[in-house]
């Protein structure tokens, strides 16, 4: 193994200004009430998150559920507070920005949701749907509200528009609600897009459809995108880094080639391992998988959060001192004490 | 919407949806004809009475079609007069600027059983000399009785059962019997009884004008009460004031309740708490009795009692099942999406949360209607409806002080109280297939 | 019909009818599966897959309409079964299902080990507490602790909760298990271990499966046999093993080509356009609309052909 240095400061970008988002030492904690007045401890969903995303990259965070990438984007798109940490977007700081700056900040980021069709109210049709962020963004002028509606859905492939602009939801299949929900977090052009499962729940010949969409769309806007996923299968044809995250933790950050041929957190290798591919000796093999559950984010092991189920957990170090990053091959980290050189 | 004409197709596919909308339909129609036909003013007139207007009509006369139903039939009430020619007039000039003024009028009598009354109404000119009327009776049986002969004055009153001199010629005998019937065997006589008014005037110019009212024991298509007012007068009324009170009412406290549910929902902390503790108290005060000392010692005004009912009625169970919908609401994914996008806390509640809502409140607006209606009958029954308002409540209110049930004033009662009955059905109809309608949509949540 | 053929399916028919018109969900289906077999029914949502499993096990919904087939099981014609002797006999006796999100259909006020005992106290006539240690077993071969008996639904994760649906699908050791969509709703590992539990089942109970879902990668862990289903027919039914290496029906040559695979390659496709309505279905071949290699023959329903011991419902191979 290449000759590891333990890093302390953890911004590993070379290119300073590139860098249009900078997560640093992010807390999210949400606290447990009892009986509406007692304190019963908190829910340490994203427990100590640093990284940065360069404009025009999209980074995958992968993680089962209950690893608190839920938590971790909805921060990210400023419905939560952090509880400590940092959150700069484009050299603002957002603990800094009032209810205007806030305002601001909501039409540079898109967000793409996992249910198509629980994401678009079903009670207004397309046309009042993609209307609605523009009204909201302070776009005053109607003709041009309309015509940004069609330059978005034009963009997400859906001709002829006019006979989309009059639908409501249910009048549309699963893709087609998606498209939507991507027009209605593209038409305010933001820098960056949340994209949280965009496609877990359409169906297998389309999803591919719909990434490519969104990956045609990041090149024509030179976008930034965070794309939410526990299908690693989908991840090398749409990212170029790929953050794995544990019981609130990135446990390993890398570019997608080096996770998915070279993984090195012993839970990225459970999750490649627990990948299926369309082989038919599938059927005659057990998958080795790490026993047991991933912990409860109210009460989490000590030290590594993994050691419970790690197969290589290093005795008398990895259940009492939580590990930090190490860059065993340069952009490559990963936080896991058998790493440490 | 385009879903409203998909909701609208599949209620037709339910029979009590159809009966109950042609019923509120019905009711509608008739309430705006009733309102234009007899405009408000007119009606609080009407309403209002007095001997003037309404003496034409007996008390408590069942309505007139009650005959097709029994075999005794019994005598309907009508009133003639010179005036519009109803009642024969023929002047014949005599001597000296006098005149013979002729009136008579001959009717049918085929009923078992007597009137109520019998009045002559005169009216005169004349500019000293009082004309002179001599009134006699003919029988079927081709008896003639003199009922009496005197002076009329510019405005004079003749009531055949309290007239004097025709007591004292019938020796004692009441007259609305004797008038009618076989002297010896006090059968009725059924036939064509005339009544016959000479009467002499002594001025030229001076002019007589009589008017005959029959008391008969029915009238009209409703009846009368006791200040002999036609009940299809408070009938009709009752329907655009219990339309408007209910819908008024329901729509009100619908709309108030949801947005208050709204709101605490939305913003939660001490505003939830706030509200449901005023939810909590307000269910425990008891609603009609507070009704009933506003009414009391306030006023009994339809639109203040509106105005507290509405009020009372916003804090209540709805609010707390609406806060349990608006909660499962609020955390839908496409409110996340809006606050993403940065709506603010307003346009939450009131273009997304509040709008999701609607489909599954109509149902409990139409059947909240009846509940209403009921109301402001109870407490016009109770003696606390509007004091100038027909409405049906106050016609059983009437009722029930003038002791219908013994009395045997069935029609008294039951005509208001199938009104009522009919309106409660054709909502709750309405209101159960809506309820059907709507619901499964609840699933789509 | 072989000593091993377990069931035997022949021109299921099962319609249903709404107010549009009527779906035909299942148009003449037919397969056949032998003992310790599992046959992945692969299909997209829409195409009647779990319309298909309803039908044989006879579940049928309020507003059914044409119901018709033939389902032999061990030789015996279940179909013509009555009602009452196909609850008693063939429902959960014979065959059992694991329903989609049947995590989520566990009765929340009930302990787990009470309702899965149920199945086998009224199938199998034993007591409460014979019913129990059955259960415990089962538990043990799904990987569910044994003291979690005590526990509601709640206290189980997701993951935890599908093994106990499929417990409770196996308590009354059926021969047949069917599975619609096992593990859509869960995680990457979570699924891995639940494929564990289902390949242990199917070695150590001898149960066969029929396995519903819409994930060609993980129907590769359990199938010994794909059957491909759209708009209601079943277009092709081949061996695992030449199916993943070479699919024949232009479908599902679209479908395996469509998979993302995880070291990348090429680009995967998509296949443009939508199922036919299952109530408006076009005459001739049903996929023709999407199909890349159409002809005029396509006007025409295809035969099913057969070709080296797999099925194909297309015109490319006659």
């Amino acid at each position: 193994m290449v000759a590891a240095t333990k890093i302390d400061e953890v911004k590993i970008n070379n290119n300073k200004d590139n860098v249009l988002l900078s997560i640093d030492d992010l807390h999210v904690w949400f606290e447990l009430r009892r009986f509406g007045f007692g304190h019963a401890g908190y829910v340490k969903a994203v427990d100590g998150v640093t990284f940065d995303v360069h404009r025009g990259e999209t980074i995958a965070v992968v993680g089962e559920s209950g690893c608190g990438k839920s938590s971790l984007m909805k921060t990210i798109l400023g419905l939560y507070k952090p509880t400590k940490g940092e959150i700069i977007f484009d050299d603002k700081n957002l603990k800094d920005l009032d209810t205007k700056g806030m305002h601001w900040y909501h039409s540079h980021v898109g967000y793409v949701q996992q249910d198509p069709y629980g994401a678009l109210p079903s009670f207004m049709n397309v046309k009042r749907i993609l209307e609605e962020p523009l009204i909201i963004g302070g776009v005053k002028d109607k003709e041009e509200r309309i015509q940004r509606i069609r330059k978005a859905l034009e963009e997400v492939k859906m001709s002829p528009v006019d006979d989309f602009l009059p639908k409501y939801p249910h009048m549309l299949s699963g893709g087609q609600q998606q498209r939507v929900v991507i027009a209605r977090a593209m038409i305010m052009e933001p820098k960056f897009l949340v994209a949280d499962e965009p496609v877990s729940m359409l169906d297998a010949s389309v999803r591919v459809e719909i990434l490519k969409l969104l990956r045609g769309l990041q090149e024509v806007h030179h976008l930034s995108v965070i794309y939410i996923t526990h299908d690693l299968s989908t991840v090398s044809y749409f990212s170029e880094r790929i953050f794995v995250m544990y019981a609130g933790n990135l446990v390993e950050k890398a570019k997608v080639r080096q996770v998915l041929d070279t993984p090195l957190h012993p839970y990225t290798m459970a999750l490649l391992t627990g990948t299926s591919e369309p082989d038919a000796k599938n059927a005659d093999t057990y998958k080795e998988i790490p026993p047991g559950e991933p912990p409860s984010l109210v009460k989490p092991p000590p030290g590594c959060r993994f050691h419970p189920r790690c197969s290589k957990a290093i005795k008398g170090l990895c259940e009492i001192k939580e590990p930090p990053d190490f860059e065993p091959e340069p952009g490559h980290l990963v936080a896991c004490w058998l790493y440490e050189k | 919407m385009a879903t409203l004409r998909n909701s609208f197709k599949e209620m037709l596919r339910y029979p009590s949806a159809i009966i109950g909308s042609v019923i509120i339909l019905l009711l509608v129609i008739v309430a705006i004809y009733t309102v234009i036909k007899i405009p408000y003013n007119t009606a609080i007139n009407l309403w209002r009475g007095g001997e003037e207007v309404w003496y034409q009509n007996p008390k408590f006369a069942p309505p007139a079609w009650i005959n097709f139903f029994s075999s005794k039939k019994l005598p309907v009430s009508f009133a003639v007069r010179t005036t519009d020619g109803t009642l024969n007039k023929i002047v014949t000039p005599g001597a000296q600027g006098t005149s013979t003024i002729d009136i008579s009028y001959t009717f049918d009598f085929q009923y078992d059983d007597y009137p109520q009354e019998m009045l002559l109404y005169f009216t005169t000119q004349y500019a000293q000399k009082q004309p002179f009327v001599s009134i006699v009776w003919l029988t079927p049986d081709g008896r003639k009785i003199r009922v009496d002969d005197l002076g009329v004055s510019q405005k004079q009153t003749l009531r055949f059962s309290q007239d004097e001199r025709l007591l004292q010629r019938l020796n004692g005998a009441n007259p609305m019997q004797a008038l009618f019937e076989d002297p010896k065997t006090h059968a009725i006589v059924k036939g064509k009884y005339q009544l016959q008014i000479t009467g002499t005037t002594f001025e030229p110019g001076s002019d007589i004008n009589a008017e005959f009212v029959f008391h008969g024991q029915v009238f009209g298509l409703a009846g009368t009460d006791q200040e002999r007012r036609d009940l299809v007068l408070p009938l009709l009324w009752g329907a655009p004031i219990a339309l408007a009170f209910g819908l008024v009412a329901s729509l009100g406290t619908l709309v108030l309740t949801m947005i208050i549910a709204a709101i605490g929902t939305w913003y939660g902390g001490w505003v939830d708490e706030l509200i449901q503790r005023i939810t909590e108290v307000n269910l425990v005060l008891p609603f009609l009795s507070i009704l009933v000392m506003v009414g009391t010692f306030y006023s009994r005004s339809l639109w203040v009692i509106l105005g507290v009912t509405v009020l009372l009625s916003i804090f209540t169970g709805s609010i707390k099942s609406y806060r349990a919908i608006f909660l499962q609401v609020k955390e839908s994914m496409y409110i996340e999406a809006a606050r993403a996008y940065g709506a603010s806390n307003f346009r939450i509640i009131f273009m997304y949360l509040i709008p999701r809502m609607i489909p599954l409140l109509i149902p409990g607006l139409v059947s909240s209607v009846p509940s209403f209606v009921f109301l402001e009958a109870s407490l016009a029954v109770l003696g606390l409806g509007d004091p100038v308002l027909p409405t049906w409540g106050k016609i059983i209110n009437d009722a029930d002080t003038n002791g219908a049930l013994y009395k045997g004033y069935y029609y008294w009662i039951m005509e208001p109280a199938a009104l009522l009955m009919i309106t409660g059905f054709g909502f709750a109809m309405l209101g159960f297939a809506l309820d059907r309608i709507f619901n499964p949509r609840l699933r789509d949540m | 019909m072989s000593q091993n053929q377990l069931l035997h399916i022949e021109d299921l028919v099962m319609h249903f009818n709404t107010t549009h018109g009527a779906v035909q969900a299942v148009d003449g289906v037919n397969f056949n599966l032998d003992t310790n077999r599992a046959v992945v029914i692969l299909g997209e949502s829409g195409c009647g897959k779990s319309s298909l499993a309803k039908a044989i096990l006879r579940l049928l919904p309020r507003n059914v309409g044409t119901y018709s087939g033939r389902i032999l099981l061990n030789d015996m014609d279940i179909m013509a079964l009555s009602d009452e002797e196909f609850r008693q006999n063939v429902r959960w006796a014979s065959i059992s299902m694991v329903p989609q999100a049947a995590m989520n259909a566990l009765n929340p006020v009930i302990r787990v080990g009470d309702q899965v005992s149920e199945p086998a106290i009224v199938h199998l006539g034993i007591d409460k507490k014979e019913a129990l240690s059955l259960v415990r077993k089962m538990f043990q071969h799904v990987g569910v602790p044994e003291d979690f008996i005590e526990r509601y639904p709640f206290e189980l994760s997701g993951g935890m909760r599908q093994r106990v649906a499929i417990a409770m699908a196996l308590v009354t050791s059926p021969a047949l298990i069917i599975l619609d969509e096992p593990t859509s709703a869960l995680d990457v590992l979570t699924q891995a271990n639940i494929f564990n539990v289902l390949k242990r089942i199917k070695k150590e109970l001898g149960a066969s499966f029929i396995l519903i879902t819409h994930d060609i990668a993980t129907s590769s862990e359990l199938a010994d046999d794909v059957a491909v289903m759209y708009a209601g027919q079943i277009v092709e039914m081949s061996d695992a093993k030449r199916f993943f290496d070479e699919p024949l029906h232009p479908y599902s040559k679209k479908l395996m080509s469509s998979v993302p695979r995880l070291h990348g390659g090429k680009e995967p496709d998509f296949i443009t356009g939508q199922p036919p309505s299952l109530i408006d279905l076009p005459k001739g071949c049903r996929f023709a609309a999407r199909c890349p290699s159409r002809f005029e023959k396509c006007v025409e329903d295809p035969p099913t052909i057969e070709k080296d011991g797999r099925r194909v419902k297309c015109w490319l191979y006659s």
